[in-house]
């Protein structure tokens, strides 16, 4: 662009007024989509918290009742909040750590990596509700092949998605299936790592540990910040495969949210119930703001550390 | 956990007979490393594949057999495929799928390209922030707003179709401008300098310099909607929850053991139906694939 100003002799003053001119239409959709999809539904969420809103008659001001409902009112909702919290923390972690052992096997391989590399990611594009369907099918503890394999093994297998306790450690196998997205991510941190700086490492007598620990882990390490962040803002959305899952194996026409016993009952399935079942909009609302606060909270956390985005790389 | 990727470093020893015998040792050692990373690569393979399979084998027994446990049917029953679109309307479900996908597609395709562009070919005053703006919107559950947002396409009386899954992605969608972005920051600024200098407005060097060199990046922005929105059940539930008339695929298979089959065959042969098109596109584009994963998460 600097180079374009030199070249041309027109006056400078109409030449930055065209340039804004086409930013703006270049941008436009985006600017339009940013207001009404993002800006306008933001405030609108915060106003309704407050409110009485049912989605009806006309929403009333409440002050903070929504808020103190939440706090103690609701009976589900502290049930809710563990559940995600429980994804969060051993879902999204078991995810990155088995994506990230994954990936390294398959970085290893001399021998058909691509071929493997593509095997281990297409269940990733599995549809969400068709990969819980054939998983409750699989996990049923009457027909399914998983309890019948541990059986060969000598084990009792659990009730799986029938059982409370082990409602969500299925719910993690599913998401381990499906974390090929996050190994291709890494697969290709770890290429890039310097063969050099592995050499000078054994030449300084680094066994494979010192080697992972400070060579490979270091290097990868805003790739890994930048698969967990996301990992756990997909944790705190975490909405499809619970419901889905708790309906089929369920297998009642009326819905059972959080079968069984509440155990797969999530923060956003809860504010779908209050919103869409209930129709307490306000009240839906003020969950809405909770789960903003801390999806922007982690958000936050991965911008601060600038990795994954390259802002700063923008030719200038 | 403990393994490296840096081959071992070729010993420089003579062939004296101490040096061989270490040297056969190393060999034996490297091969018995070989066969154990791959036999775990096989295993893993199994894994990941095995639910696929199992789903197919499923879809494919006879009522009775379907509620054992074994795993290969004894008669393969193919007519459960035409048994399926007879209990249940798929065929309804896959027509509004492919509707909602396919439009979603162009729209993102159509709105996301010149944002693209601008966030990362132009300059202007404020460009970090809307990419902030952008990243903003990426990582925002769709949860938070979807009480207003419902409330607005209440209003506009398209509740109850596809429109609101549609319309926003005429708007530019977060993930895909993103990712497009990230491509275009790897094209040389030397190519649209020249294009420039030549007497070239932006628009043109968007579109004869740079949208040719994108393809890549299209195709796999391309995929990922159309599969995204092949794949979306919380959009759907919203919006089209109580008219089963437009239901998608995701909503009406979530439902479709409780209200239609007993039996898992019938389940899983819809399940199939639901996955075939993701697998057989996979198989022919997985380089697009894969190549637009690398490229949202390998820049650090």
């Amino acid at each position: 662009m600097a180079t374009q100003l030199q070249l041309t002799p027109a006056p400078l003053r109409a030449r930055l007024r065209r340039n804004r001119l086409r930013v703006l239409l270049f941008l436009a959709p985006g600017l339009v989509g940013f207001a009404v999809f993002l800006v306008y539904p933001l405030v609108m969420t915060v106003w309704l918290s407050f409110t009485n809103s049912n989605m009806i008659s006309p929403a009333r001001f409440v002050g903070l009742r929504n808020y103190r409902y939440l706090l103690d009112g609701d009976p589900l909702i502290w049930h809710a909040i563990r559940n995600t919290g429980w994804l969060v923390a051993v879902m999204v972690p078991a995810q990155v750590l088995f994506a990230l052992g994954v990936a390294m096997v398959t970085a290893r391989l001399k021998a058909g990596a691509s071929l493997f590399r593509t095997l281990f990611y297409l269940p990733a594009l599995a549809p969400p509700v068709a990969a819980t369907v054939a998983f409750v099918c699989m996990f049923n503890p009457n027909s399914g092949p998983v309890n019948r394999i541990l059986g060969l093994l000598g084990i009792h297998g659990p009730l799986w998605f029938n059982s409370p306790g082990w409602s969500k450690p299925a719910l993690t196998l599913l998401a381990l299936w499906g974390s090929g997205t996050m190994m291709v991510i890494f697969l290709a941190a770890l290429l890039e790592v310097p063969a050099e700086l592995y050499e000078a490492a054994e030449l300084d007598g680094a066994g494979s540990w010192h080697r992972f620990r400070y060579v490979t882990l270091p290097t990868i390490s805003p790739v890994v910040l930048f698969a967990t962040v996301t990992g756990v803002i997909a944790g705190l959305q975490y909405f499809t495969q619970a419901m889905v899952a708790s309906q089929v194996a369920n297998g009642n026409i009326q819905p059972a949210p959080g079968y069984p016993d509440g155990s797969t009952l999530t923060f956003p399935q809860q504010l779908y119930i209050a919103g869409f079942n209930q129709f307490h909009a306000g009240y839906a609302c003020a969950l809405a703001v909770v789960l903003f606060v801390v999806a922007m909270a982690f958000t936050v956390v991965l911008l601060r550390r600038a990795s994954g985005f390259d802002i700063e790389e923008a030719p200038r | 956990m403990t393994t490296t990727y840096a081959p071992a470093p070729a010993r420089q020893t003579r062939a004296a007979s101490p040096h061989q015998a270490a040297r056969g040792r190393a060999s034996r050692r490297r091969k018995l490393v070989w066969i154990a990373e791959h036999a775990v690569a096989v295993g893993l393979a199994c894994a990941f594949i095995g639910p696929i399979v199992f789903i197919f084998l499923t879809s494919v027994m006879t009522d009775g057999q379907s509620l054992t446990t074994n795993l290969w049917p004894h008669h393969w029953q193919w007519s459960n495929y035409r048994t399926v679109f007879a209990t249940a309307p798929v065929g309804t479900w896959l027509v509004n799928t492919v509707l909602y996908a396919v439009a979603a597609t162009a729209a993102t395709l159509l709105s996301s390209v010149p944002i693209a562009y601008a966030l990362a070919r132009l300059r202007f005053k404020g460009r970090n922030t809307a990419f902030l703006c952008v990243i903003t919107m990426m990582m925002l559950p769709p949860q938070v707003l979807v009480i207003p947002m419902y409330l607005m396409w209440a209003r506009l009386h398209l509740t109850g179709t596809i429109w609101p899954l549609v319309l926003p992605s005429l708007f530019g969608d977060a993930f895909s401008v993103f990712l497009l972005r990230q491509f275009l920051l790897t094209v040389p600024e030397d190519y649209l300098n020249a294009a420039r200098i030549d007497g070239c407005g932006e628009l043109r060097v968007l579109t004869r310099v740079v949208l040719p060199m994108m393809r890549p990046a299209l195709v796999a922005v391309g995929l990922f909607s159309f599969f995204n929105a092949w794949n979306d059940y919380y959009g759907p539930l919203i919006y089209t929850g109580e008219t089963p008339a437009h239901w998608t695929l995701a909503l009406g298979l979530a439902t479709f053991k409780t209200s239609h089959a007993v039996q898992w065959n019938l389940t899983m042969a819809a399940t199939l139906i639901a996955m075939a098109p993701v697998i057989i596109v996979f198989f022919f584009a997985q380089k697009a694939f894969i190549e637009g994963v690398t490229l949202t998460g390998v820049k650090g």
